[in-house]
């Protein structure tokens, strides 16, 4: 067995120890980090695969942002997870004939190339680079593509921090608009008052 | 003899963390959480596909794609946790047999 099939077994064995644990762990926080190897797992398999700034991205990315993002509202949420695991065992059956049969299937059309002996190796690695020609071909052919992903993600923000904002009845708020439109009579009162006479 | 591993390798690898990722569904049908990061594996899965073929057979479309579902992904989580916080503040659960108010 050469070094590249045996750091591909190993790592495959790492990502579907791990993947099994995201969805069988007690513990949601638990799962978030299993999570975070599965994910660590695949950016390795993804850089024997030559696609490094892919690789790349998924760490900074998903182990980054997104896995924070899933253990910050984990642990905000006062949930009682026990509770939601009531009745887990009753559905390892069924969870268990559906994803055999859905391995059973791929791996059925699957087997045809993979028994077949002498597979192509990796082709040669792209001139300059892999980032080059990713970011190549991302500002050329695929531009529009990106930009529009550019306002996916724009619209993803506004729409996360509108649905979570909330305004709190204690805390006083100013308003700029209204800041803009006062004008001097509505804060300043001039009262006519006739000067007092000396009496004496 | 192969020296390294083949394209059949990652497919398959791929097949086993999508149908880990489907059973999974099936096993926490009650905890929306795990239920997102069972559809976050499924991505990882179709992702690895498209890597694989990508690099085995030289087309860096495939890559390209990749990096628009991992975009999609991302927007994908970020709302869906924060529908889950409104659930949770509107709601007091996160449990999915709780949530029927729409009477489906």
């Amino acid at each position: 067995m050469s070094f590249p099939t045996f750091l591909f077994y190993a790592f495959a064995a790492i990502l579907v120890f791990a993947a099994l644990r995201v969805v069988t762990t007690r513990n949601p926080v638990h799962a978030a980090l299993w999570l975070v190897l599965a994910f660590f797992t695949a950016a390795a398999h993804w850089l024997m695969l030559r696609a490094e700034f892919l690789a790349i991205a998924l760490v900074l990315v998903y182990v980054g942002a997104v896995m924070v993002l899933f253990l910050f509202v984990v642990m905000m949420l006062d949930v009682n997870f026990d509770s939601l695991r009531a009745q887990f065992r009753n559905y390892v059956p069924v969870a268990a004939t559906v994803g055999v049969l859905v391995l059973v299937e791929m791996a059925l059309v699957l087997l045809g190339s993979y028994l077949k002996p002498g597979s192509a190796a990796l082709p040669a690695p792209a001139a300059g680079g892999n980032t080059r020609a990713l970011g190549l071909l991302l500002y050329t052919d695929y531009v529009y593509a990106f930009e529009i992903a550019a306002v996916v993600l724009l619209v993803a923000i506004i729409a996360a921090i509108a649905l979570t904002h909330r305004r709190r009845r204690e805390t006083r708020y100013q308003d700029p608009g209204k800041q803009v439109k006062v004008r001097a009579k509505d804060r300043l009162r001039v009262l006519g008052m006739p000067a007092e006479k000396r009496d004496g | 003899m192969i020296t390294a591993p083949a394209l059949a390798h990652y497919l398959v690898l791929g097949a086993i963390l999508f149908a880990i990722a489907m059973a999974g569904i099936f096993l926490n049908r009650k905890n929306v959480i795990i239920l997102l990061m069972a559809i976050e594996l499924m991505l990882l899965a179709v992702n690895m596909n498209f890597i694989a073929f990508s690099s085995f057979m030289d087309d860096m479309a495939g890559q390209v794609f990749v990096f628009f579902i991992l975009t999609v992904a991302a927007a994908e989580s970020a709302i869906g946790l924060a529908i889950l916080v409104l659930l949770f503040r509107n709601v007091g659960t996160i449990n999915v047999e709780d949530l029927d108010r729409l009477k489906g």
